[in-house]
């Protein structure tokens, strides 16, 4: 029985008449998290986790929105629907849906590693697992984070002893807060808008997480020297990045593990950190769920299928329309409105 | 830290480093710690003295995917994203856990060197012993050593610099010092940079010096009077040497090439010892220069045979004389230097030896006039060079120009795309370009250069939407994007489809305005080398 069909619109659960991160507007969406590829505007009825709630409303404005917590069973038509963490950014969730005991599982975007925000991703036992595979090749295999967080404070001590700002380019929901977090041993951290943004939203809504200034036009040239700045990847190569000359670029993305990316992107320094499953993590996620059947999205989900196929795992590979946050990260920048 | 972590540092700095200065500071530090014999090694490496390869790309695949437990269509999945071989393999081999790696650069490359005389069992156990010893920067750079090709973006400029800082002596010396012929096996740091090598080494060459393309108009340079015009040349760049009745012939690129031009060696018992001409290998028949092409088809063979001799001779067309009777002679004048060099190839006096001839002008417009005829004189433009200036080493600004004429271009069509490499691994930058023949179309050239990142990244997004078929690496893409390619010579080419082939072919610029209805055709290609092409 197909629980969730692959649809125009999007991932479709017929039983339950709604929608997993829909790419067109529809009238139920259930939302795993709020980058902009998975929660897309002009929906009439968002359910999402609590967490999540408060970024969608900032980012997609007022609507309908419904927040439910992690393992809370929703029963929508004939389907008990639930949320379970998925460790990729605040709020970020795996859909469950169950009908007559078959369990089919959206793991939305994942990692296995515990950042301490987004909360411990949960393999979830099921008969079908649609995951994700945007580092699905064997060459991406991460580092403990504390071993980056080490090699960025690193970095820009020395950046600082040499005379040079740092800016540190993170995606503005899920890196930026890590990396902030790992920094804040430092006084005076600055940001763009957009990250600035979604940290004060966060900190209203009780995290505990550093405060960060915020550049504006009458930020004070002279008190950005040596400074550590924290801006979104879009804002790349922008004029916006004169004003903290003389400074070096770090990248902080999973995508630095390939050292041409590192040069294409003209970084000085890449940092590899990311918010996405490594090529083990998709691996001992998928195969902790038990299931049988797996599809794999947005990512190298050709290889991965592959893959899964060889150990055994009757695997498919399905087109979405995500993966556009990961694409921003590793590729060239588009001039960002925050 | 000891000898290839270091290095391995050292590398990776110069590989993120975007900035001249910090890739000199990386290599100052690197030479104020490393031992002198991993020095050594640095310097033959980073100007391209790499050991001949001892393990093939095949078998270091094959071992990575054994020891990796990959299947090969996974790895070649890898190797296509990663776009480079000995990093794909330093990601997917399992990373160590050790202390130091007590191993120097020099122990790895000398056991690489001895490794090309080994059977492949014992290959194999060399290198699943050292990748086990190595860290995943380390792997990459051992990888490195044996797939070669270190594009880190080092000139060998930026090395003579640290190398000068280092140990305190002009730039112009260590070039000198460490170009030509010597063994990084059998020669120590100070005796290569202490000049004891130099005064001993017959073969030794001395630095080019080289030109930046001219920007400004050249009556901006000042009075015509002051300058010396010739053609501009398209050969190898070289050095004729003799010193103690042996005759060497060395490439722009440091290679020693003189068994390629056996025409050469008539010049051994009529030149004068302690000689160093400065010129540019060139095919040409009567004294009159020929297509570049024809030289191409003598470089990279083994042996020249006699009926390439008849077919494509060559001639040394003289620059300028570095070296007279022994005594270096570069700080003189041009013009000095010059009338050295007149006196000497009019005494020798051979088919094999030809001045490049000084043109006449009387002011710059002459000279305007002059340049457009250039193609018809077989070169691809001028060469403005100030007669008071001494020979310098490496490329500067100010007392030689270059003045080439403008490209040729035609309109094409983009019809297959390939990701390209390096740093731009994940995007499809190397395309193939067609013309129209009828209502068919015809390939006739790559491209892989002359796009902005922003226009490379656009290019790609199109290749990524409108493939019509995937072979291997390689995508068909609806014919609609329209690019002017611009590019140096054309020539007859039997092994083209077009029945051409282009010298530098790049993109000059896309056009947006035109659609694939008014890109050139086949009949304009051969136009062009009917014209151009003899
Ligand atoms: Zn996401
Ligand atoms: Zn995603």
């Amino acid at each position: 029985m197909n629980l969730i069909t692959f649809t125009e619109a999007g991932l479709f659960c017929s039983l339950g008449q709604f929608y997993i991160d829909p790419w067109k507007p529809v009238d139920r969406a259930v939302i795993t998290h709020a980058h902009s590829d998975h929660a897309r505007y002009g929906s009439k009825h968002y359910l999402c986790h609590t967490y999540t709630k408060p970024l969608l409303q900032l980012r997609l404005g007022e609507g309908n929105y419904q927040a439910i917590e992690w393992g809370e069973r929703i029963n929508i038509n004939d389907v008990v629907m639930s949320l379970h963490p998925a460790g990729h950014i605040i709020g970020s969730s795996q859909v469950r849906i169950e009908y007559k005991g078959e369990v089919w599982v959206f793991s939305g975007d994942y990692k296995t590693e515990n950042d301490g925000l987004s909360g411990q991703f949960e393999a979830i036992p099921c008969h079908t697992f649609i995951t994700e595979s945007t580092f699905g090749l064997p060459i991406y295999k991460w580092e403990k984070q504390e071993t980056i967080y080490d090699e960025i404070r690193k970095w820009v001590t020395q950046n600082m002893e040499d005379g040079f700002s740092s800016v540190l380019l993170a995606y503005s929901l899920g890196k930026a807060q890590r990396v902030i977090n790992a920094l804040e041993q430092n006084q005076n951290i600055y940001a763009h808008g957009a990250i600035c943004n979604s940290q004060e939203l966060l900190i209203n809504q009780g995290w505990e997480l550093p405060s960060v200034q915020r550049i504006t036009v009458d930020t004070e040239k002279s008190a950005l020297k040596k400074s550590i700045v924290i801006a979104p990847p879009s804002a790349d190569g922008s004029s916006w990045m004169k004003r903290f000359s003389p400074f070096r670029v770090g990248v902080c993305s999973g995508w630095m593990q390939v050292r041409g990316n590192v040069r294409r992107r003209n970084a000085d320094a890449g940092f590899v950190l990311s918010d996405h499953a490594d090529w083990d993590g998709l691996i001992s996620a998928t195969a902790a769920t038990g299931a049988e059947k797996v599809y794999v999205t947005h990512g190298f989900q050709s290889a991965f299928s592959r893959y899964l196929n060889e150990k055994g795992i009757d695997a498919y590979e399905v087109k979405t329309a995500y993966g556009q946050e990961e694409e921003d990260e590793g590729k060239e920048t588009k001039i960002d409105t925050p | 830290m000891n000898g290839m972590s270091l290095f391995a540092t050292l590398v990776h700095a110069l590989g993120t480093s975007t900035k001249t200065n910090d890739k000199l500071d990386a290599l100052v530090d690197y030479f104020g710690e490393a031992s002198p014999h991993d020095k050594i090694w640095v310097i033959a490496l980073f100007s391209g003295r790499r050991p001949k390869r001892a393990v093939t790309s095949t078998l270091l695949a094959a071992w990575c995917r054994e020891k990796a437990n990959l299947s090969q269509w996974l790895f070649e999945e890898c190797y296509h994203t990663v776009g480079d071989l000995a990093e794909t393999i330093a990601l997917l081999l399992p990373e160590i856990k050790r202390g130091i790696n007590p191993h120097s650069l020099s122990y790895y490359l000398e056991k690489l060197i001895d490794l090309s005389q080994n059977s492949e069992a014992e290959k194999k156990s060399f290198i699943l012993e050292s990748w086990e010893q190595l860290n995943r920067q380390e792997k990459f750079v051992f990888n490195k050593l044996i797939t070669g090709g270190f594009r880190i973006g080092v000139s060998q400029q930026i090395m003579v610099q640290a190398l000068a800082r280092t140990v305190s002596l002009e730039t112009s010396l260590i070039a000198h010092r460490i170009s030509g012929k010597w063994d990084p096996m059998t020669t120590a740091f100070e005796e290569l940079l202490g000049g004891e090598l130099a005064s001993t080494d017959d073969s030794k060459p001395y630095p080019f010096f080289l030109s930046y393309a001219l920007e400004q108009l050249p009556e901006e340079l000042g009075l015509h009077e002051e300058w010396q015009a010739e053609w501009k040349w398209d050969g190898i760049r070289g050095q004729l040497i003799k010193r103690n009745d042996k005759l060497f012939v060395w490439s722009r690129g440091e290679e020693l090439i003189t068994d390629k031009f056996p025409e050469y060696n008539a010049l051994l018992n009529i030149l004068p010892n302690g000689i160093v001409i400065d010129g540019e290998i060139m095919p040409s028949r009567d004294g009159q220069p020929l297509p570049f092409a024809l030289l191409q088809t003598r470089i990279g063979r083994k042996n020249v045979t006699r009926k390439q001799l008849l077919e494509a001779p060559v001639s040394f067309f003289a620059y300028d004389l570095l070296e007279i009777e022994g005594h270096d002679i570069r700080s003189f004048s041009l013009s000095d230097r010059r009338k050295n060099l007149d006196a000497i190839v009019k005494s020798v006096n051979h088919p094999a030896l030809l001045v490049s001839r000084i043109i006449d002008f009387n002011n710059w417009n002459d000279l305007k006039i002059l340049r457009d005829r250039s193609r018809e004189n077989g070169a691809e433009g001028l060469m403005l060079k100030r007669m008071s200036s001494t020979y310098q080493v490496g490329r500067k600004r100010g007392d030689w120009w270059k003045w080439k004429i403008d490209p040729l271009t035609i309109d094409a069509v983009l019809v297959y795309a390939q990701k390209g490499h390096g740093r731009r691994s994940n995007l499809y930058t190397d395309y193939t370009f067609a013309v129209k023949d009828g209502d068919k179309l015809v390939t006739f050239t790559k491209a892989y250069s002359g796009l902005t990142d922003k226009e490379f990244a656009q290019v790609d997004a199109f290749v990524k939407n409108n493939s019509l078929e995937k072979f291997g690496p390689v995508r068909t893409v609806k014919p609609s994007l329209v690019f002017e390619i611009a590019f140096e010579g054309i020539a007859a080419s039997a092994r083209h489809k077009s029945g051409v082939a282009l010298r530098f072919p790049r993109m000059l610029r896309w056009r947006h305005d035109k659609n694939v209805d008014e890109i050139n055709t086949l009949e304009d290609l051969k136009r062009m080398l009917e014209i151009y092409g003899k």
